[in-house]
C-alpha cells in the first residue's frame, strides 16, 4: 500500500514583504520557516532555526543560493539543505510566487 | 581471582595500585604491606609539613578509606622481610610503633605474628632511604633524617629546644629540610660536601648564584664541608667536626645527603640486585611472576629519584600485568624538574654540564636579579638546560627536550621567544593528537588528514576543510608548518590574497576597478567583477569597503549588511539583541541615567551591564522593541555592534585627579564626537589617559593618547587587549587636542584604505611597521597628508546617527519579528 502524503500549501502574503535580497521569518503553525528573496528573483524556503545553536536563519546574509547564520556563520545550500558542516542540514520547502504573493508546500 | 601483593605503600605502590584498578578493577585480589602506619601520602610536600604550610593529614593521597572502598587490604605498619618463591608466600612482620620504618634494622613488635600473604604476582616498591654520609656520632639524640611525616614531628621537636640547626646535604631536600628549619627559629647552616648547591640540577655559577640569594634569606651555606664527627657534651650535640680540621658550632644535624634504594627484600628472595632491583622494560624482576618500581628499581643500569619516572613505570606495569598492553615498555626516562626552592623559581633539565667538547653552550646572565639562563645544544637538540630566576621558558624547552625537536638557528629565540613571534616548537615534532588550533580545538592529526587526504594545499584550505586558525589564527604558523613537512612547501593560494573570497582581486586592483568603473553597489560589483555570481560572504565586506570609498554616493543595499548593521543593535545568542547607547567619554548625567533605567523597566530588560567601553549595556531586547527603545532613550547609537570606530574611554584627567597632567575627558569625547560610526576593516577602540599610569588602559588600544608631562600627548597605535594582547607602537608626540585628532584621523583613513578586511588594527600595524607608518603620516613621504585629511574629513561629514531610523525605517519589515501565517487550502494526495 502506499504511503499517504499529506501536503498543506499556505500563503504567506505579499512578496514585497521581504526585503530584496533579505529572508524573513514566517510562523506556520508550530514551524518556523525563513523564506528568502534573492536578487535575481528567486525563492527559496528553509526551517529558520540553525540545527547548530538555534541561530535565526532568516537574519542571515544570503545570495548565490547560500545563506550565512548570523550567530557562527554556519553555512547552508538553500536548493537542497546541505550544511557545511558534516551531519549538519536544514529541511528545505517549495515555494513559489503566485499573483505577487508567496505560496510555500508544506 | 589471582592474588597481587603489593610490597610498598608509598607514592609508587599506591600508584600503580590505581593504574591497575582503572584498567582491571577485578582482576586482582589486592593485598599491600606498608612499613608506615598510614595511608599514602605525598612524599614530595612534607617540607611543607615541616615549615608548616601544610598538616600531616593534607598530603594524604590515599586516606586508609580509599584501600575500604576499593577492596585493597593494607597491612600498615607491616615489613616485608622476604618472599618465598616456592611457596609463593610474602612474609612479614609488625614493625614496632617506635621503629624507623626505612631503616635496615628497624626492630618488630615483640610477640607479633609473622603474616605470611600468599600471590600469584608481586610488585615491589619498597622506595629508598635516606644515604647518611660515613662519619661518627650519627644516631644518637638530636641527629635526624628528613624522610618521613615522622621524621618531620621529631625534627620540629627538638628544633624548639635549638638555637642552631645544621643540614647536611645542599641538594633538593636538603633546601627544603632547611627552608622548613628557619622557620622554628634557629640558625641554620646547610652543609655541602661539594664545591656547590643541588649538583644534580646546577652547574657551578647558578649554583654559586642561588648560594648568593639564599644566604641573603639567612641561610649560612658551606660547601666542600665533609662532615667527620658530631661531638657531644653532657649528652648534647655541640659541634661538628670537618675533614679539614674546621668546627662549627650546633644544636641538632638533620641529614639529607640523598637516597639510596631500600632492595634487602628483594636480595633476601634470591632477586638480581645491583644498584637497586634490576628490572627489564617491562618491569619484570628477574623472577617473572615477581615486578618492580619507583626508586628501588635499577633500570638500564639507571635509578631515579623524582616522580616522573615513576608514574611512567606505574603505567607500563599496569599495563603489562592486567594484559591491556603485554608489550608496553618503559625505555628509561629524560630527566627535567621545574621546582621552587626558597621562593626561587629554577628549571633544570638533561645535562647541564657540557661533557663534548663539541656541545655547544649557550649562557645569558643577569647576576645583579639571580638570572642565569643556559642551554647545552648537542647535535642541534636540547641536551641540557638550566633556568635559574625567571624560567618562563621552561615549558618550551622542557618539550623540545623531551621530543628530541631540533632547535632553531638563533639560539636566543630559545631563551627569549623569536621576535617574529613564529612559534619555537616545530608542529612535525607534535603527537599526533596534540591540539594545534585550541579556539576550535582541531589535533594535528586531524590537520594531517585534511592535507593529505582531502587535498587542502594551503593554510586558507585547512582552515575551511578543519576549522583550524579560524579563531584567534595564533596557529596558522603551526598550520604552514604542518603543511611544509607534508607537502615539501606552502601551495601559494592566491584566493589568499583576495579582499573578499567572492571576487578575485586584492584590495589594491578592487579599489581601483571600483573607482575607475564607479561602482557604488555591492551587487553592481558583483555584476561587473565577479561574473554576477553572488557570494554571501563577500557581501558585508564589500559594502563596508564602498561605504569608505563612496561615504555620501554609495548605494546601501541592506542586504549586504550583517543584522547586527541592519537593525543597528548586536544580536545575542538567543536571537534577542543588546542596545548600548553613546556615552561620549564615559562621562553621563542623572538625566540620561534616568531615561536608562526608565527604559530598562519599560521593557523589562532583563540585564543591564556596565560594558568594558565605559557604557551601559541592555541585553535582551525584543528586535521590534529596538525602535521604541532608542526614541524612549534619546541618545544616539554607540555602534557597539558593527566594524567601525567603537568608543573612546578615559580617565577622569586633570579636573578631579591628584595625578592628571592632561584633560583626557574633554579629548575623548572631542575624539568620539569627530569619528562615532566611521567605519573600518575591523573595530576600533580608542583611549585617552590623562598621565602615563594609563587607568584608562590607552597603551593597550588600537589607537590611544596619554598625557605627559609639559602638556603634550603621546599617540599610540595597534594596542590590543583582547585575544591578542599587545601595547601599541609610539607614532608621535604633539601638543594640543587638534593635533590629536589630525593624527589619529590620517591613521584611521589611512587603516581604513589599506587594511585588509577584518585586519585589526594590532595586525595591520605590525604588518605596514610603525617606521613606515611615521613616514607616511608623519612626514608625509608620499605626500598624501592632506587627501587622508580631506577623505577622514568626508566620512565624518556623511555619519548620520542610525537610530534616526526608529523614526523612518528603511523597510516596513525592518524591526519585524516572525510573522504568523496560516494554512489557507489543505490537499490531501494519496499517491
Amino acid at each position: 500500500m502506499a504511503d499517504v502524503i499529506a501536503t498543506s500549501t499556505v500563503n504567506l502574503g505579499s512578496l514585497t514583504r521581504i526585503p530584496e535580497g533579505q529572508g524573513r521569518c514566517y510562523v506556520v503553525g508550530a514551524e518556523e520557516i525563513a523564506v528568502f528573496r534573492q536578487r535575481d528573483g528567486r525563492l527559496f524556503a528553509t526551517q529558520n532555526r540553525c540545527p547548530h545553536r538555534n541561530g535565526p536563519l532568516s537574519e542571515g546574509v544570503m545570495g548565490g543560493g547560500k545563506v550565512i547564520c548570523p550567530l557562527h556563520s554556519r553555512r547552508f545550500d538553500l536548493k537542497d539543505g546541505a550544511g557545511s558542516e558534516v551531519g549538519e542540514c536544514v529541511r528545505v520547502y517549495a515555494v513559489k510566487i503566485v499573483d505577487g504573493e508567496i505560496v510555500i508546500s508544506l | 581471582m589471582k592474588k597481587l601483593v603489593v610490597v610498598g605503600n608509598g607514592m609508587a605502590g599506591a600508584r600503580v595500585v590505581e593504574e591497575i584498578l582503572k584498567r582491571a578493577p577485578d582482576r586482582f585480589d589486592i593485598v599491600m604491606l606498608g612499613a608506615e602506619p598510614y595511608g599514602n601520602y605525598n612524599r614530595i610536600l612534607l617540607s611543607n609539613v615541616l615549615n608548616g604550610t601544610q598538616s600531616a593529614p593534607d598530603i594524604f593521597m590515599n586516606p586508609l578509606s580509599w584501600y575500604r572502598d576499593n577492596g585493597v587490604t593494607l597491612h600498615a605498619g607491616v615489613k616485608a622481610a622476604r618472599i618465598d618463591r616456592e611457596r609463593r608466600v610474602v612474609m612479614g612482620a609488625p614493625l614496632k610503633k617506635t621503629a624507623l620504618a626505612y631503616a635496615e634494622d628497624a626492630e618488630g613488635e615483640e610477640d607479633a605474628a609473622p603474616i605470611e600473604v600468599p600471590y600469584d604476582h608481586v610488585i615491589i616498591a619498597t622506595g629508598s632511604r635516606p644515604f647518611v654520609p660515613p662519619m661518627e656520632g650519627f644516631g644518637g639524640p638530636g641527629t635526624f633524617l628528613f624522610r618521613t611525616i615522622d621524621d618531620c614531628s621529631r625534627i620540629a621537636d627538638y628544633a624548639k629546644a635549638s638555637r642552631r640547626a645544621a643540614v647536611i646535604g645542599g641538594g633538593l631536600l636538603g633546601l627544603e629540610a632547611a627552608r622548613g628549619l628557619l622557620t622554628h627559629d634557629v640558625d641554620v647552616t646547610i652543609l655541602e660536601a661539594a664545591p656547590q648547591l643541588m649538583m644534580a640540577q646546577l652547574d657551578q655559577e647558578s649554583g654559586d648564584m642561588l648560594r648568593a640569594t639564599i644566604s641573603g634569606m639567612g641561610i649560612n651555606v658551606l660547601s666542600n664541608a665533609i662532615t667527620t664527627r658530631i661531638v657531644r657534651t653532657d649528652g648534647r650535640i655541640s659541634h661538628l667536626e670537618f675533614k679539614d680540621g674546621s668546627t662549627l658550632e650546633t644544636d641538632m644535624v638533620v641529614v639529607s645527603a640523598g637516597i639510596r634504594p631500600i632492595t634487602e627484600v628483594a636480595a633476601a628472595s634470591g632477586l638480581a640486585v645491583g644498584k637497586g632491583i634490576v628490572c627489564d622494560d617491562q618491569m619484570r624482576t628477574s623472577d617473572p611472576a615477581i615486578f618492580a618500581l619507583g626508586e628501588c628499581v635499577e633500570h638500564r643500569g639507571k635509578t631515579y629519584g623524582l616522580v616522573d619516572p615513576i608514574w611512567e613505570m606505574a603505567n607500563v606495569l599496569a599495563d603489562v600485568i592486567t594484559d591491556a598492553n603485554p608489550a608496553a615498555a618503559y625505555l628509561g626516562s629524560k630527566l627535567g624538574t621545574k621546582l621552587k626552592v626558597m621562593g626561587v623559581e629554577l628549571a633544570s633539565m638533561g645535562e647541564t654540564r657540557s661533557t663534548d667538547p663539541a656541545d655547544e653552550v649557550v649562557v645569558y646572565r643577569e647576576p645583579a636579579h639571580g638570572i642565569y639562563k643556559k642551554i647545552v645544544v648537542r647535535d642541534g637538540e636540547i641536551a641540557g638546560a638550566i633556568l635559574l630566576g625567571e624560567i618562563e621558558a621552561a615549558s618550551t624547552l622542557m618539550q623540545m627536550f623531551m621530543a628530541g625537536t631540533k632547535v632553531p638557528a638563533r639560539r636566543a629565540d630559545l631563551l627569549f621567544g623569536s621576535p617574529t613571534g613564529v612559534a619555537l616548537l616545530q608542529a612535525s615534532d607534535l603527537p599526533d593528537n596534540a591540539q594545534v588550533c585550541n579556539c576550535n580545538g582541531v589535533s594535528k592529526r586531524q590537520i594531517v588528514d585534511a592535507i593529505q587526504d582531502k587535498g587542502c594545499r594551503s593554510v586558507s584550505k585547512v582552515g575551511a576543510c578543519t576549522k583550524a586558525g579560524l579563531g584567534c589564527g595564533s596557529c596558522k604558523g603551526l598550520v604552514a608548518q604542518l603543511l611544509e613537512s607534508c607537502l615539501g612547501e606552502v601551495g601559494y593560494d592566491p584566493t589568499e590574497h583576495y579582499y573578499v573570497p567572492g571576487v578575485p582581486l586584492e584590495k589594491s586592483q578592487l579599489v581601483a576597478e571600483i573607482k575607475s568603473r564607479g561602482l557604488k553597489s555591492v551587487s553592481a560589483v558583483f555584476q561587473e567583477l565577479a561574473g554576477g555570481t553572488e557570494d554571501p560572504g563577500s557581501k558585508v565586506g564589500l559594502a563596508s569597503l564602498l561605504k569608505t570609498l563612496w561615504p555620501d554616493e554609495y548605494d546601501d543595499e541592506r542586504d549586504a549588511r550583517f543584522i547586527n548593521d541592519r537593525v543597528h543593535a548586536n544580536i545575542q545568542k538567543d536571537g534577542t539583541f543588546s542596545v548600548v547607547p553613546r556615552i561620549y567619554a564615559g562621562v553621563t548625567t542623572p538625566d540620561e541615567l534616568m531615561r536608562i533605567a526608565q527604559v530598562a523597566i519599560k521593557y523589562n530588560v532583563p540585564t543591564v551591564k556596565i560594558t568594558g567601553g565605559q557604557r551601559i549595556d541592555l541585553l535582551g531586547i525584543k528586535k521590534d522593541d529596538l525602535p521604541g527603545v532608542w526614541k524612549d532613550l534619546g541618545m544616539p547609537s554607540g555602534h557597539a555592534y558593527t566594524k567601525s570606530f567603537r568608543t573612546c574611554k578615559s580617565c577622569v584627567g586633570t579636573d578631579f585627579c591628584r595625578y592628571g597632567v592632561g584633560d583626557s575627558i574633554a579629548l575623548a569625547q572631542k575624539i568620539e564626537r569627530r569619528f562615532q560610526g566611521v567605519e573600518s576593516p575591523h573595530k576600533m577602540k580608542l583611549a585617552t589617559a590623562g598621565c602615563p599610569r594609563n587607568c584608562s588602559e590607552a597603551y593597550v588600544k588600537d589607537l590611544g593618547a596619554v598625557a605627559i608631562e609639559g602638556g603634550q600627548w603621546e599617540i599610540y597605535l595597534g594596542g590590543a587587549a583582547g585575544g591578542s594582547v599587545r601595547k601599541g607602537d609610539l607614532l608621535c608626540t604633539v601638543a594640543t587636542h587638534e593635533d590629536v585628532l589630525k593624527y589619529m584621523g590620517r591613521f584611521i583613513q589611512y587603516y581604513r584604505e589599506h587594511g585588509r578586511y577584518l585586519e585589526r588594527t594590532y595586525h595591520f600595524v605590525e604588518r605596514v611597521g610603525i617606521d613606515n607608518l611615521r613616514k607616511i603620516l608623519i612626514e608625509d613621504s608620499l605626500g598624501i597628508g592632506d587627501r587622508l585629511d580631506a577623505d577622514i574629513q568626508k566620512a565624518v561629514d556623511a555619519y548620520r546617527d542610525p537610530w534616526q531610523e526608529a523614526e523612518v525605517p528603511i523597510h516596513h519589515a525592518q524591526f519585524n519579528e516572525a510573522e504568523l501565517a496560516y494554512a489557507l487550502e489543505v490537499a490531501e494526495n494519496n499517491g
